[in-house]
Parts: structure tokens; sequence; C-alpha cells
């Protein structure tokens, strides 16, 4: 039995060796309920504050900043709908490259007396210049622009778009699940050009699945998701996930530790890859931007994306053809419909993202399996045609 | 909660528990707080010549820092005058234990408790002077 | 050898089974993908995973796999039960009925409800912990859409009249939600027989991992919710978020055990419950928090009059125990469940919650039985009240100076 080749980073990561062993007594002998006041509740509380404080230095906030949830989706959800419930209704201002789960509550808000302007991006998949200050003009009351696009692996100039929402008097939100461990990101640094609040995920950085955080600076007032016991200063109710949270602490750190040299070792295999991919006649997305050193995504005119990573994954590589969470949809990609890609080429996008553990071999290797795959799969469409 | 190693030590080994007798020479009672909120206190005083508090018993029902608020000021009343007990406050009991916040309701309550031993004392003594 | 503190709050949380711990590491190892990667094997596996864990889970309950949606506990089910539906359903009316011992998951979001425009009558309870039918009965308007009654108790154990309630919410066409966080393992649920529309789970009440739960959503009759977390669309849109599979296998397998064991388990349990029952029965002045006869056998709550609860926590520190419900003990209130019985508040604040579990042994039971009549020995020795009792003073009649 070999191990498939794991190309797929960017919708979730294995969790790292030390993140299990961090985790492993509290699904032990550390069980405590941190709300209860014996040993065995403090010793859990405990290990949330250090985690806690873990997140808080990997991410250059104070740990009162942080707020726990169950995962990226939910920390989108609680910003955006929990700052807009304590705002008079006016302009939400999202990109169209958003993630779903800021997309959608977004949505959910247009349908409750919010005007919600879509920021379009550019071939690139960086937002449109003009297209946000005319929205800004208009002095939306909150912002959330993603930091690194979970598909495209293209970056935003966060700080100079937050500054902007800032001279605009719009709270700013920025999802930085895939950017987190990519980049170097600080909030104290990013809350001083104007960026108020900042979601990461565990999952996406050698976590465990099940805990994110919000990071929010506190003149935000949110309203809590959910409701009951009060936990997160009140801002997220429920029994903390003593295990996922000790594991997100710990990833964070070892993120922010690595971050530097992970960065420049994926950078080094992207490019390898891309050289390859250019070679073997690829279109690649978001090119001409700045990028995730991890992320490549790509396409082969007239082979159809969905077919390829089939093909692909029975070779023995895990890609994706489009974000995780939407792939069940089978509708193109959202992110390159906004960078004005054709619909059909759109639907031939293959996502490679990189991680810790890829090697040079594996993209060797890859490109062979490609070459041939590909190959096969326009002569089939060429006798079709 | 965590408490202080000084609380501890009061809860632990709480001094000068106990009651007097009733009808015991110089004897005064305070009783302070309700049940229902969650401390009572009842501090005894046994005052001797010139007003000099000679001896203190207490017995609490609260929490580990009532229990420690009222050991302390029967060690801190003996050998004053009435008058001179009255100069404790609170905020000595809460510095000398490092009460949390939550637990300052604790010191209030211990000092409370002084005046109204003294005051019952005042009020026993002043009936005898006018009968 | 005794371990110290012997835990005894099996209703705050459980340990992991060692045997759901081991079923869960692959998957945050090896078999780590995103369950919802439709391309590769990574996701694949991680989704067949899931998807044997929610059957295990509606097992338990005698349920559909597709009626059942994980959430990230029995709070966020709580929640999404009782926002989703009063939201969906507020066309045909907007009260809600439940009761003041309902869990603050349950409780809050009433609270949020109302700020919403929804009304809520909170029932009162009996002075056993059970709702009076003819009460709840009377409660029920031509415009109430939905009622949340808990199954089991978490402080006091009771065993509410689930069956009946649900009998008389479908004969008025009102939509019942049960939290059954506290019931799992515990007692039998069998949702076909139950006219219940919706019930929230959690994982780690019964020996499962903390960070997943799950709701029952019917689909014979069909109840509808308006989500409250969006996004992917995951869990056919009621709950959006990556599905954290590790946990969700670790639910499946803590659930099957509770299946395969429970029978066995709470008799065993039962019987350490009534040996402490009856060593704390020989202190003077305990008395017994909820009912007895209907009650789950892990829980016992009892007050210990004129001693004070925080004092009694701290005396009895070789015990984990809890005074109040975990999710509320930080504060110094005395238990609104207990207040709802309509015990006065000093005998609430000298209530202690004993909840046994799995692990729980005879030695420990002895132990603590030892532990308290030492202790609270002493506290009554230091306590005036015990005193003025004791000299036969009516406390009811004392004037108690206000501070």
């Amino acid at each position: 039995m070999f191990a498939p080749i794991y190309f797929d980073h960017n919708a979730t990561t294995p969790a790292d060796p030390a993140v299990i062993d961090a985790m492993l007594p509290y699904l032990s002998t550390q069980f405590g309920n941190a709300s209860s006041r014996h040993e065995y509740g403090r010793a859990a509380r405990r290990a949330i504050d250090e985690a806690r404080n873990r997140v808080a230095t990997a991410l250059g906030a104070h740990a009162t900043e942080v707020v726990f949830t169950s995962g990226g989706s939910e920390a989108n959800n609680l910003l955006i709908k929990g700052a807009t419930a304590c705002l008079k209704p006016g302009l939400l201002a999202v990109s169209a490259i958003e993630h779903p789960c800021v997309i959608k509550p977004a949505e959910q808000l247009a349908r409750r007396g919010w005007t919600l302007a879509r920021v379009a991006v550019d071939a690139a998949g960086r937002i449109d210049v003009d297209d946000y200050a005319a929205a800004m003009a208009h002095k939306p009351r909150l912002v959330s622009l993603m930091l690194a696009n979970n598909e495209t692996g293209v970056i935003q100039d966060i700080e100079a778009l937050a500054g902007r929402a800032r001279a605009a008097g719009a709270w700013f939100h920025t999802d930085a699940v895939q950017a987190v461990g990519k980049l170097p990101v600080d909030f104290r640094r990013l809350n001083a050009a104007g960026v108020h609040a900042l979601t990461l995920s565990g999952h996406k950085i050698g976590g465990p699945k099940g805990a994110a955080a919000l990071i929010v600076d506190k003149r935000v007032e949110l309203e809590p998701l959910i409701a009951g016991g009060g936990h997160e200063r009140g801002l997220r109710s429920g029994t903390e996930n003593v295990a996922a949270i000790v594991g997100l602490g710990v990833a964070c750190q070892l993120a922010a530790e690595r971050q530097a040299a992970l960065a420049v070792d994926l950078g080094q295999l992207r490019g390898k890859l891309e050289r390859g991919l250019l070679g073997l006649g690829a279109t690649l997305f978001g090119q001409a931007a700045d990028r995730l050193s991890n992320t490549v995504y790509f396409a082969f005119a007239g082979i159809d994306g969905e077919t390829l990573v089939g093909q692909l994954d029975r070779a023995g590589y895990a890609v994706a053809s489009g974000a995780a969470c939407s792939s069940a949809n089978p509708e193109p990609s959202h992110v390159l419909r906004a960078m004005g890609v054709a619909p059909d080429l759109a639907r031939s996008a293959v996502r490679v993202s990189l991680g810790r553990g890829n090697t040079g071999g594996q993209i060797e290797g890859f490109l062979g399996t490609l070459q041939l795959t590909v190959g096969r799969l326009q002569q089939l469409t060429a006798m079709a045609v | 909660m965590t408490y202080s190693v000084k609380v501890l030590d009061h809860y632990e080994n709480p001094r000068n528990v106990g009651s007097f007798g009733k009808e015991e020479e110089g004897v005064a009672t305070g009783m302070v707080g309700a049940p229902a909120c969650g401390d009572v206190m009842k501090l005894q005083i046994k005052v001797g010549k010139g007003g000099v508090i000679e001896d203190a018993k207490f017995k609490t029902y609260g929490c580990g820092s009532a229990i420690a608020s009222s050991s302390l000021v029967t060690e801190w009343v003996k050998g004053r005058t009435i008058d001179q007990a009255l100069d404790i406050k609170n905020t000595q009991i809460a510095e000398e234990l490092a009460l949390p916040p939550v637990k300052i309701h604790c010191s209030i309550l211990a000092e409370d408790a002084i005046k109204a031993a003294v005051a019952d004392y005042k009020k026993k003594h002043s009936d005898h002077a006018a009968g | 050898m005794l371990k110290l503190p012997i835990y005894l709050d099996y209703s705050a949380t459980t340990p992991v089974d060692p045997r759901v711990a081991e079923k869960m590491i692959p998957y945050l190892v090896e078999k780590f993908g995103n369950p919802a990667s439709r391309s590769h094997s990574f996701g694949w596996e991680a989704e067949a995973a899931i998807e044997e864990a929610r059957e295990e889970v509606a097992r338990l309950v005698n349920a559909d796999p597709k009626e059942i949606v994980w959430t990230s506990g029995a709070t966020e089910s709580n929640n999404l039960a009782l926002k989703g539906a009063a939201q969906f359903y507020a066309g045909k009316g907007r009260h809600l009925i439940t009761m003041k011992t309902e869990h603050k998951a349950v409780l809050d979001t009433c609270r949020e409800l109302e700020r919403q425009g929804f009304t809520v009558t909170y029932l009162d309870v009996m002075e056993n912990g059970l709702l009076d039918i003819d009460v709840f009965k009377a409660a029920l308007r031509p415009d109430t859409i939905l009622v949340s009654a808990m199954f089991v108790n978490n402080e006091i154990g009771v065993i509410q009249p689930i069956a009946e309630i649900g009998e008389i919410c479908r004969s008025k066409g009102v939509l019942l939600h049960v939290d059954a966080a506290q019931a799992t393992g515990k007692v039998v649920i069998d949702l076909e027989a139950l006219k219940v529309d919706l019930m929230s789970f959690s994982a780690h009440k019964t020996y499962g991992p903390k960070g997943i739960g799950a709701l029952y959503v019917r689909r014979k009759p069909r109840v509808r919710l308006t989500a409250q977390m969006h996004g992917g669309g995951h869990e056919r849109g009621f709950r959006s978020g990556t599905l954290p599979t590790h946990q969700i296998v670790g639910m499946g397998e803590a659930f099957r055990l509770a299946r395969l064991e429970m029978g066995a388990e709470n008799e065993r349990i039962r019987m350490l419950r009534d040996r402490l029952l009856k060593g704390v029965s020989d202190i003077d002045e305990v008395y017994v928090n909820g009912d007895l006869e209907r009650r789950v056998p892990h829980n016992l709550n009892a007050s210990f009059a004129y001693v004070e609860g925080e004092s009694l926590l701290m005396a009895i520190k070789d015990l984990a125990v809890s005074s109040g419900s975990a999710c509320t003990s930080a504060s110094l209130e005395p238990s609104y469940v207990l207040r709802a019985l309509g015990r006065e508040d000093e005998l609430a604040h000298s209530s202690i919650r004993f909840t046994l579990g799995r692990f729980t042994t005879a030695e420990e039971i002895d132990y603590a039985i030892r532990l308290l009549h030492d202790k609270i020995g002493r506290l009554r020795e230091l306590s005036p009240l015990w005193e003025m009792v004791q000299e036969g003073v009516d406390l009811s009649t004392v004037q108690w100076a206000a501070h």
C-alpha cells in the first residue's frame, strides 16, 4: 500500500507530532471542564490560558484579544454577524473572492436591511483599487477582505486597504486563515494600520480541526453567535474544546517559528512546479500578483479539472479542483469568475497547495505523471472532437 | 478560587472558635450577615476593666475568606480597648489576608462584626448605667 | 492506591474513554483529510469515517443518520435548535415554553429570542424538580410554536416526562426540542417512539471528546430550521464549517460504547450512588435535592444544612465535585436550579453535586463518605447557625442584619 502524496495543504494539514503530543494528555488524564473549580477544572483552565498566550504571542496580539471558536467559519460568522448586530444597518463591503463563510453571512445581512458591496478584483485576483475606493466613498460600517486567497494564494495589500477603510470610519476584518504560517502576520502591526479583527484556523497550520480563533480589537462590540454560559468573555458559549485549543496554541507557535524558512523552501518547490507547468502549456492563475509561496492554481485548457484531479488521485497525488468547502458545488470557482476567467477555462482549474514535508522529488514525479495524464486526456478530447 | 496562604492557614486552623456563656460578665455579641447571603458571622468579645477586650471568640457560616477574616479579627481585637477595636478597618483585614476583589465583602463583614459587638457592649453597659 | 482528588463530577465532563481516544488519533495523524475534499482519497476516507460515526450516534437514539447534524457541542445544538426553529416558524407564532431549570445554553438563548421579539414562558417545576404536566398544558397558547425541555437535569439528575410532553406537543402541533446532553448513555432514548422534533447531544458528557455535539432534526414529519452558521453549506446547509473528523469519530465511538454498555454500567453506578446516599444519610440534616426515583443513577445532589457551600467545597477538596452547575460556578449566586425547586437560599448554598461515572470505584465512594462525615462535623462546629439550631432557635424567625 503506497501512501498518496499530499498536495492539498490549503484544504487541511496533518497535525504536527508536537501538536499531537501536546493534545494527548487532554484526551486522557487531563480531562477537566475548564469551568469546574476543582483541580481538574483548574488544570484545564491553565491549559487554555497558556494556549491563548501562545496564540497571542505568535500573532502579535494580546491574550485578551483572542476568542476561541470551533473553526474559521464560526470565527468569520461571529465577526460579521456579531459586529453588524451592534451597528445600525448600513453598507457592508466584502470582496467578490471571499470564502463562502464570509460571503454567505454577508448575503444574510443583505436580506436584513444591510447593503452589500462586493468589491471586484482585477484579472490577477487583487482587489480592484477603483472599485474599492468607490465602496469606501459610501462609508461602509464594516469591511471584510481576506489576507490571502485559498484558491489562488493571491495576497492583498491589507495594510493599505485597511487604512482606507479606517479613513472611511469602518471596522475592518481580515480572514487570515490561509495567510497564517505562510506569511508573517502581526496583529499589532495590522491593528496599527486599521485592521480590527483577524481570523485564523488551527487545521490549516498543523493544528487540529475543531479549534480556531478570532483576534479582535476590544473596541469592536460583538453580539455572540452562541449563547449560554458566557464562556470566552461572553462572546462564545460552550464548554471549551481543551485538547484542540491546546493544539491550536502549539500549532500557532510552531507556525510563527517556521514561517520564514518554510516560505523559502516552499517557494523553491513552487518555482520548480510552475516552470514545469508552463513547460507543459498550463495557464497559471494570479501569476501577476503576489502570492503565497505554497499555492499554484493552474488549468490545461480543454481538460476538465475534476477529471484531471480524479486521475491524479488514482496516480497517487492528492490535489484539489477548487476550494475544499465548495467542492461539492459543481459550479466553477467564484474566485476565477471574479477574476474574469472564462467559465470553460475555470472548469479546468486545479490547485496544488504545498506544505511541510513536500519535496523536490515529489514535484518531479508529479510533473511526470501530469505530463502523461494530460497527454492522454488531450488525446481523448481530440478524439471526442 | 485560589486562596492566599494566610486564608488557608486561618481556614485550616481557625483561632478562637467557640462561644462564651451568655451570662458571663463583660461578654458582648455581634452577629452580622444573613444565611441567604451566604455569610453569617458571630463575634463575641469579653471586655474587662478599662474597656479592654480580654478575649474574643467567633463562629462563622461562610466561605473560607469569611472564616479567615473572622478568625483574624479575634486575634486583632484582643488587648485593645473597645474604641481601639473600632479602628480596625476592612482594608487592613483584606490586605493582611490578600483577599481578591470578589472577597472584599468578607472583610467588610468582619469589620461590621466588630462594630456590632462593640455596640452590643455599649448598649448593655448603658442599660446597666441607666438601670 | 487512591488517586486524589477523586473525580465525582461526571456531569461537568467525562474523561475520554481510552478506547475512544485510540480511535480518534489516526484521524489527527495519517487520516487527516478534510472530509469536504471530494477530489482525493484523504477526503473520502475522512468522509467515510464521519458517516460511520453519524450512524453510531443515530443508533444510540434510534434515529436515521440523515437526521443527525454535527455541531461543536450541545450549547451550539441548543442555540441552533431554538433560534433556528423559532426564526423559521416565526410566521406561525412567536411564543415558546421552557423550564426554569434548563441549562444556561437554553435559557440564555431564550433571552436572546425575547430580544428578537419572541415571548417565552419559563415554567416552574415541582419541588422534586419535575415538570407538572398540568402546569405545562395550561401554558400552551394558540401561538406557541416551540417547547424546550431537558431530558435529564444537569444539577439534580431528574428525568423529565419527555414522552408525555411529546404527546401533548404533537397533538397541539407544537415543536418539541429536548436537550439530551446529560441523558445519552444514562436513559434509553428511542426517537422512533418519542414525539420529539429536535434533540441536542454532547460527546464529552458520554466519554467522548469536547468540541463536538450533534442536533437531531426530525425528517418525518419534517422539521425545518434557519441556519445559524453560514458558509460552505456543510451538513446539508444546517451548519457550515470544516468537520473535525477526529472529534466526530470520537463521538461515534463513545456513543457506540454507550449503546453496548449502558445497561450493565448503569446498574453498577446505581449501586455506588446508593452506597454514597446511604453513607451521607447518616449525617444530620442532609437533604437530597430532586426526585430520587425519576433520576439517573449517576447523580446525587444533597444539601448539608448550616454549612456554607464554598467552605464545604474547600473542606472536601479531595473530592472533585461541584456546587451548582459547572458553567455557573464561577459566580457566587446560589444555584438557580435549586432555587426553582423552592429550596431556601441557605440550602441552595450548601448543596453539593456528586456525579459518578464509568471509572468510579467503591473504594472512592467509601473515602468520600468518611471525608464528608469528618469535614461537615468540623464546619458545623464553626457554624453559628448550627449552634442556634442546637439551642432550639428557629432560624426563620431571626431578624438578619442586611449587608
